[in-house]
């Protein structure tokens, strides 16, 4: 019904401004990560794998592109068990108010991530919140340092932020789990731990690989939270890449990091599709 | 339909439910608070509650000229994502061309993609065009990144669309130029709103793109970024209370909104699904 005008007209531009500003700058990327920068401190156009050797070879990268990972991990699997059994709990005994406690869930999204971030920090630190409430009540003498300028403040402050959007794709999966099921499980006998292992859960996997990749890749690429909570033991690959871009200038260096974020990215989403599909059951 | 039996809930799940409320709740409570206090940010308890910052706020020049330079870029970056996003939609839905599923993904990975990543390709990319940083990058940035939620949002809001009125339409006359302004647009208005409202909110706190592009010219979150650096002020605090308030205001209005609409599309879930390659 549509005519080739209409088609070319709603697809051009689009095709076009999306090739300019996101698959242009992205092949950049990858192009700057074979360039190099001279002592002079000129990008020099030569096209080499020495960058990508020098990712291989020195430890410091490696370490804490696995240290970021090991941070996303953690995100992930705090962010899951916040987040399903109150997906859980709001789907099935939600009742009349299930709309509301939905929207107590998203507000938090709406609130700057920054002014989160820096909520925690006026929480965790050495005079902040929580060291003066625990002196005041007389539980410490001495406030915690271990709290602020940590891997523990980033992850609790990445898992606070990551918490409702593993939870969105469950709540969603289990929303779409057809009543009848759950009734036929209870009807044949099946206890309430029965029905939830073989029927519920199997049927929400979807919406937890979705809500893991989110909280998983979103964190791993996060540099705002190391930076402000972090400390020198909290620091994570994209800080690294910061540096490079900045003080450090060694922009084809920082391009090449990039471009294994982009892979490793982008890989995990192919993995957690095809997951997703494996375990659909439309 | 009751799903179970209300006597049948274990407590440990409400009690769970109620952790993890006091949990996403506590920073922003502590935030609000603490914009009234004193003595400065921490230490408990608060004491000698104080309007003290907010005066201090309104007397600040540079924040205001931070919030006016992010309400021009999230208004731009609206028409921007909005401009391009619509027919994107448009043509996921009713188009067929070479590299399709190509740009399907292309359109939506900047949202799951670590904004550092887009952030920095496209500082690569004026930088090899010489073109110099300034409020323009960045709304370039944000409108570019943002195509996503506006084509998820359209692309949800086109499949619960009934084509037989564009049909009716174009039988009766009407050109596609009419048919796309009288009948497409009108029917997608709520999409549309819902887009733009996720799109501002999401410009004006967007900080990991807007790292790489900033020239001169602070947005309101690296105004922010700037002065946490330095140190923290109570400051903060009341112009983050006050954000929140105005984003508080935009859920209610959009939640009204979608109420009076027929179909009541959940915006958050539409672009979190459609992320995970479901478009399409």
């Amino acid at each position: 019904m549509f005519s080739r005008g209409y088609k070319a007209a709603v697809t051009l531009p689009p095709l076009l401004w999306v090739t300019a500003f996101l698959l242009t700058p992205y092949l950049l990327m990858f192009c700057y990560s074979f360039w190099s920068v001279s002592p002079a401190q000129i990008i020099v156009h030569s096209w080499n794998l020495s960058n990508y050797g020098e990712l291989a070879r020195v430890d410091v990268y490696w370490q804490t592109l696995l240290r970021s990972m090991w941070i996303a991990a953690r995100v992930t699997i705090f962010s899951l068990l916040l987040g399903y059994p109150l997906a859980y709990f709001l789907s099935f005994y939600g009742g009349k108010k299930k709309d509301l406690l939905y929207q107590l869930v998203i507000i938090p999204l709406w609130v700057s991530y920054l002014v989160r971030a820096y909520a925690w920090k006026t929480i965790l630190g050495s005079d902040g919140v929580l060291n003066t409430l625990l002196q005041y009540v007389h539980v410490t003498k001495h406030p915690l340092e271990f709290l602020l300028y940590s891997p523990f403040a980033v992850v609790l402050t990445l898992t606070h932020i990551y918490t409702p959007f593993a939870f969105l794709p469950i709540y969603a999966a289990l929303e779409h789990i057809p009543h009848n099921l759950v009734e036929a499980s209870h009807d044949l006998g099946a206890s309430p731990g029965q029905t939830f292992w073989k029927i519920i859960f199997p049927l929400s996997i979807p919406g937890v690989v979705a809500g893991a990749t989110f909280a998983f890749v979103l964190s791993l690429g996060d540099f705002l939270a190391p930076l402000l909570l972090g400390g020198p033991s909290g620091i994570m690959i994209s800080n690294i890449v910061v540096s490079l871009f900045g003080a450090a200038y060694n922009w084809p260096l920082g391009a090449a990091i990039s471009f294994c974020m982009l892979l490793l990215v982008v890989s995990l989403l192919f993995l957690s599709e095809r997951l997703e599909k494996k375990w659909s059951y439309a | 339909m009751k799903r179970h039996n209300a006597t049948s809930r274990p407590s440990w799940l409400l009690f769970h439910a109620l952790a993890v409320f006091a949990f996403l709740y506590l920073p922003i409570a502590v935030l609000v608070l603490y914009s009234f206090n004193g003595e400065g940010v921490g230490g408990f308890p608060p004491h000698h509650l104080t309007l003290d910052w907010y005066r201090t706020l309104f007397a600040d020049g540079p924040i205001w000229d931070a919030v006016l330079n992010s309400l021009y870029v999230a208004l731009a970056a609206v028409v921007i994502a909005l401009g391009f996003g619509v027919p994107a939609a448009l043509a996921l839905e009713r188009a067929q061309f070479p590299g399709k599923a190509l740009f399907r993904r292309l359109v939506l990975l900047p949202l799951i993609l670590p904004g550092i990543i887009t952030g920095l390709s496209l500082l690569m990319l004026f930088n090899v065009f010489g073109i110099k940083l300034s409020l323009l990058t960045i709304v370039l940035g944000h409108g570019t990144a943002l195509i996503s939620v506006a084509t998820t949002e359209v692309f949800a809001g086109l499949q619960k669309l009934d084509r037989a009125q564009e049909e009716a339409s174009l039988d009766l006359g009407a050109n596609y130029w009419q048919t796309f302004w009288r009948i497409t647009v009108p029917n997608l208005k709520l999409p549309m709103i819902g887009a733009a409202l996720l799109i501002f909110t999401l410009s004006m706190d967007e900080i990991a793109v807007s790292f790489f592009l900033i020239g001169r010219d602070n947005t309101l979150p690296l105004e922010i970024w700037g002065r946490l650096r330095r140190g923290i002020t109570p400051e903060i605090n009341a112009v983050s209370t006050i954000i929140f308030l105005f984003s508080l205001l935009a859920i209610v209005f959009w939640y009204r909104l979608r109420v009076r609409g027929e179909a009541p599309a959940e915006a958050e879930v539409e672009v979190v699904t459609a992320l995970e390659g479901g478009v399409a």
